[in-house]
């Protein structure tokens, strides 16, 4: 890629497309919102690296730029957005944030997703980041410490303790909901 | 009972890598239109239509293998081609003047030259090689730009077809000569009317009032009346004879040819 972007940039989309959707997906709840996030990510991107200099894209670490890219991302849609939080489908009480979502969609695998960001959503911030950053971007604890600006023993411990409430939130859900 | 973290990983739609690509100028897309030759495929990006070639028998695999493998970049079906697109390339399939922008990276300066001057002619009228080069200052290159025209990659579209020999016979064509014919017949000129004039070394014509001359397709040319149509073999012979050079067509070549 340090010499002829764009015929390394295919590659670059292939190798990084899951993590950067699986990203986007579970903080924004919606696939079609997470398609928009995650084109909108790689296009930045090519942008940028066309700015770069050889040396600067050799010595680039692209999965954690990347992810970093998408975080933005998805913070300026939501912003721009201002939409009104949707309701957490698993819970009538609690209201969650969960960007984009549409309501009308049947895809058990769109539930599915959206079930997921809503319980994220309950995450404090930096555990939900460090969550979806580590386990869909499969960043390692050092990547995810770089792309959020906090130390790795903090990173590890906020993964550790989001997982926890996430268990305990969708356990909550099975014992609630009829089999 | 899986665990809550097999659920944080999901495949990419499959279109996001093309939509990505197709946004950054990486990548093509195509449609199927009808033209004078049967179907074809059109490809184009944000800078341009970039291709142009007749639907073989195995259809879109094989052009998109073809496209691929000229250019160097993937190129899709497009799921919601722009209305306005499809109106012009009809439009300009058909043989009119289109304001379609065209991706020519690929192609030399020179050759965008020649491209760009035999987009000039008009339908229904046909232009000698040799004036191609003429017009862009290589009067010597005639042969140059018959090469130049035949690696057009959007043939029909710039009409490559409406440049003959400089003997007046039709030539080649990268899509066969018949093809090219059939193209011109389809426009309106008559091949074998053009092939007649030619052999009888006819390569101009006058008019005797106007005392101007003209390649015989001309607009101009056309409607010189029966009674004062002159046959001429060259523009040294036109000169010779008193006419001028019709200011439409340009039929005077450079100096440097005799």
């Amino acid at each position: 890629m340090a010499a002829d972007l764009d015929a390394a940039f295919p590659d670059v989309v292939r190798a990084h497309q899951d993590g950067i959707y699986s990203i986007a997906l579970r903080l924004t709840g919606a696939p079609a919102e997470a398609e928009d996030v995650a084109q909108d990510t790689f296009v930045r991107a090519y942008r940028a690296l066309q700015g770069y200099d050889s040396a600067r894209r050799t010595e680039l670490a692209l999965r954690p730029w990347l992810a970093r890219i998408a975080l933005n991302v998805c913070r300026n849609r939501a912003r721009a957005a201002s939409r009104r939080p949707r309701t957490a489908p698993f819970d009538d009480g609690v209201e969650a944030p969960a960007a984009g979502g549409d309501s009308s969609s049947g895809v058990l695998q769109d539930e599915a997703a959206g079930e997921l960001a809503a319980a994220l959503a309950l995450l404090p911030e930096p555990q939900r980041r460090s969550v979806v950053l580590h386990h869909s971007g499969e960043l390692t604890y050092r990547e995810v410490a770089l792309v959020l600006g906090r130390p790795e023993g903090t990173v590890k411990a906020d993964v550790h303790r989001g997982l926890a409430t996430l268990r305990s939130i969708f356990e909550l859900q099975s014992r609630e909901l009829p089999a | 009972m899986t665990d809550v973290t097999d659920s944080f990983t999901s495949p990419a739609p499959a279109g996001l890598l093309h939509s990505v690509l197709w946004t950054v100028g990486l990548a093509d897309r195509f449609v199927r239109r009808p033209s004078p030759l049967g179907p074809v495929f059109v490809a184009y990006n944000r800078s341009g239509v970039s291709a142009c070639s007749l639907a073989g028998p195995d259809g879109a695999e094989d052009f998109a293998h073809d496209f691929a493998t000229r250019f160097g970049r993937p190129v899709l079906a497009d799921p919601e081609p722009p209305r306005l697109l499809l109106r012009h390339l009809d439009a300009a399939l058909a043989g009119a003047a289109s304001p379609l922008r065209y991706d020519l990276r690929t192609v030399s300066e020179f050759g965008r030259a020649v491209l760009a001057k035999a987009a000039e002619i008009p339908r229904g009228q046909v232009r000698p090689y040799g004036w191609i080069a003429a017009e862009i200052g290589r009067a010597r290159a005639a042969r140059a730009v018959g090469t130049a025209l035949g690696h057009n990659p959007v043939p029909l579209l710039i009409p490559c077809h409406r440049v003959v020999r400089s003997d007046g016979r039709i030539g080649d064509y990268g899509l066969g000569s018949p093809a090219k014919r059939a193209v011109l017949a389809a426009e309106g000129v008559e091949p074998d009317e053009l092939e007649r004039l030619a052999a009888r070394r006819v390569r101009f014509v006058a008019s005797a009032t106007t005392k101007i001359f003209c390649h015989p397709t001309c607009a101009a040319a056309r409607r010189i009346t029966e009674d004062h149509r002159v046959m001429l073999g060259s523009p040294a012979e036109a000169v010779a004879a008193g006419y001028r050079p019709c200011r439409q067509c340009r039929p005077m070549p450079a100096p440097a040819c005799p």
